[in-house]
C-alpha cells in the first residue's frame, strides 16, 4: 500500500517538474497560438481547422505560412517544398536527442514528432534531479507544449468569432517571433556572417525576383555560401 | 468562403507529413550510428542563423518605401522587438508589445 502511494507521488513529482520546466514555452504558445488562430479565423476557416493544424503539424512559424498557403491558391507541390526549406532547420534538433530518444520505448515516435524549436530549447536546458524519472519528464515537457499550442489556436480561433476587435496587424506577432530568434542566435554566437548572410541573401533575392519568388533561392544559396566558406577555411586550416 | 475544402485537406496534409519527415530525418539516418558527419553538424550550427534571418525579410517583403504608412510601421516595430529583446531577454513581452505597437501604428497613427 505505501509502496503504491510512494509511486503515485513519484509520478505527480515528474509531471510537476516537467510543468515548471513548460511554463516560458506556455506563455509563449498560448499567445502565438491565438494569434494563428485568429489569422485562420480571419482567413474564413473555422476553429476546426486551426485545431486540425495544431494537432497534426504543430510548427509555429510554419503555420503561420500555412495561412497565407491557404489563401493565396497555392499548390501542394509548392507547399511541400515551403515546408521543406522553413522547417528544414528542424533536420538539426534531433542530431543532439537521437541516443536519448531511442531509449523511451512507445514514446520515440511522439518525441521525434513534437520537437519543435522551443520543446528543443526546453529539453537542451533541463536537467533532471536524480531521483526523478528523466525520460517521463522529457515526455511532459513535449505534450504539454503541444497543448498549449492546440489551446492557444484554438481561443484564437473561437474567440476570434465572437469578440470583434479589429485585428488587423496582428499578423506582425510572427516577424516578432523571428526577430527575437535572431536576436537570441546573434548574441549567443561569435561568428555573426551566417544571420549577415541571411540577411543579404534574402534582401538581394527580394529585389531580383520580387516578394513571391525568392524565398527559396535565398535559402538555397545560403546552404552553398555556408558550404564554400567551410571549405575555405578548412584549407587555410591546413595550409597553416 | 472561396476554398476548397479537399484541397485544404490536402495542404495540412502535406504539411505535416513534410514535417514529420525533417524531424524524423536523423533518427532515420543516424539512428542506429554513434558519430554524425563533421559536415552536418556545420551546416546544424550555422545554418539557422541564415534561415531565421531570411524568414524575417520573408515576413517584410510586401513593404513599399515609397508609401510612408507603410514601411515606418514595420520598422518601428521591428526596432522596439530587437531593443526590448536585447534589454529584457523575455520573448513574450518582446512579442507582445511589439504586436501591439505595430498594430496601433497601423490602426491608430497612419
Amino acid at each position: 500500500m505505501l509502496n503504491k502511494m510512494e509511486v503515485v507521488q513519484k509520478r505527480r513529482r515528474n509531471f510537476i517538474f516537467a510543468f515548471r520546466q513548460s511554463i516560458p514555452v506556455m506563455l509563449g504558445y498560448i499567445f502565438l497560438g491565438i494569434a494563428f488562430g485568429l489569422l485562420l479565423q480571419d482567413a474564413g476557416y473555422s476553429f476546426w481547422w486551426a485545431l486540425l493544424s495544431s494537432v497534426v503539424i504543430y510548427a509555429g512559424s510554419m503555420q503561420f505560412v500555412l495561412v497565407t498557403l491557404l489563401t493565396g491558391g497555392a499548390g501542394l507541390l509548392y507547399a511541400a517544398i515551403m515546408t521543406l526549406f522553413i522547417n528544414g532547420r528542424h533536420i538539426f534538433y534531433g542530431l543532439s536527442f537521437v541516443e536519448k530518444f531511442k531509449k523511451m520505448g512507445k514514446c520515440y515516435p511522439y518525441m521525434i514528432f513534437s520537437l519543435t524549436d522551443e520543446t528543443y530549447s526546453v529539453l537542451c536546458g533541463t536537467k533532471t534531479p536524480e531521483d526523478l524519472n528523466e525520460d517521463k519528464v522529457f515526455f511532459w515537457i513535449s505534450f504539454l507544449d503541444h497543448c498549449y499550442w492546440i489551446l492557444g489556436s484554438v481561443i484564437g480561433a473561437v474567440a476570434g468569432s465572437y469578440i470583434t476587435f479589429d485585428s488587423t496587424g496582428i499578423d506582425f506577432s510572427m516577424t516578432a517571433l523571428f526577430i527575437v530568434i535572431v536576436v537570441e542566435q546573434w548574441q549567443s554566437t561569435k561568428s555573426h556572417f551566417p544571420a549577415i548572410l541571411g540577411a543579404v541573401c534574402g534582401i538581394v533575392w527580394l529585389l531580383l525576383l520580387g516578394p513571391d519568388r525568392f524565398l527559396l533561392p535565398a535559402l538555397c544559396s545560403c546552404v552553398v555560401i555556408l558550404l564554400i566558406a567551410r571549405g575555405s577555411s578548412m584549407k587555410e586550416q591546413e595550409a597553416v | 468562403m472561396s476554398f476548397s475544402v479537399i484541397h485544404s485537406l490536402a495542404m495540412i496534409a502535406v504539411v505535416s507529413i513534410c514535417t514529420m519527415l525533417l524531424r524524423a530525418f536523423p533518427f532515420l539516418v543516424f539512428g542506429g550510428r554513434k558519430d554524425v558527419p563533421e559536415l552536418v553538424r556545420y551546416l546544424g550550427a550555422v545554418l539557422p542563423a541564415s534561415i531565421m534571418a531570411v524568414l524575417v525579410v520573408y515576413c517584410l517583403k510586401e513593404i513599399q518605401f515609397q508609401v510612408l504608412a507603410d514601411w515606418v510601421p514595420a520598422i518601428l516595430a521591428s526596432l522596439l522587438v530587437v531593443i526590448l529583446h536585447v534589454w529584457k531577454k523575455n520573448i513574450l513581452l518582446s512579442i507582445t508589445l511589439g504586436t501591439i505597437c505595430y498594430m496601433v501604428l497601423i490602426q491608430v497613427v497612419f
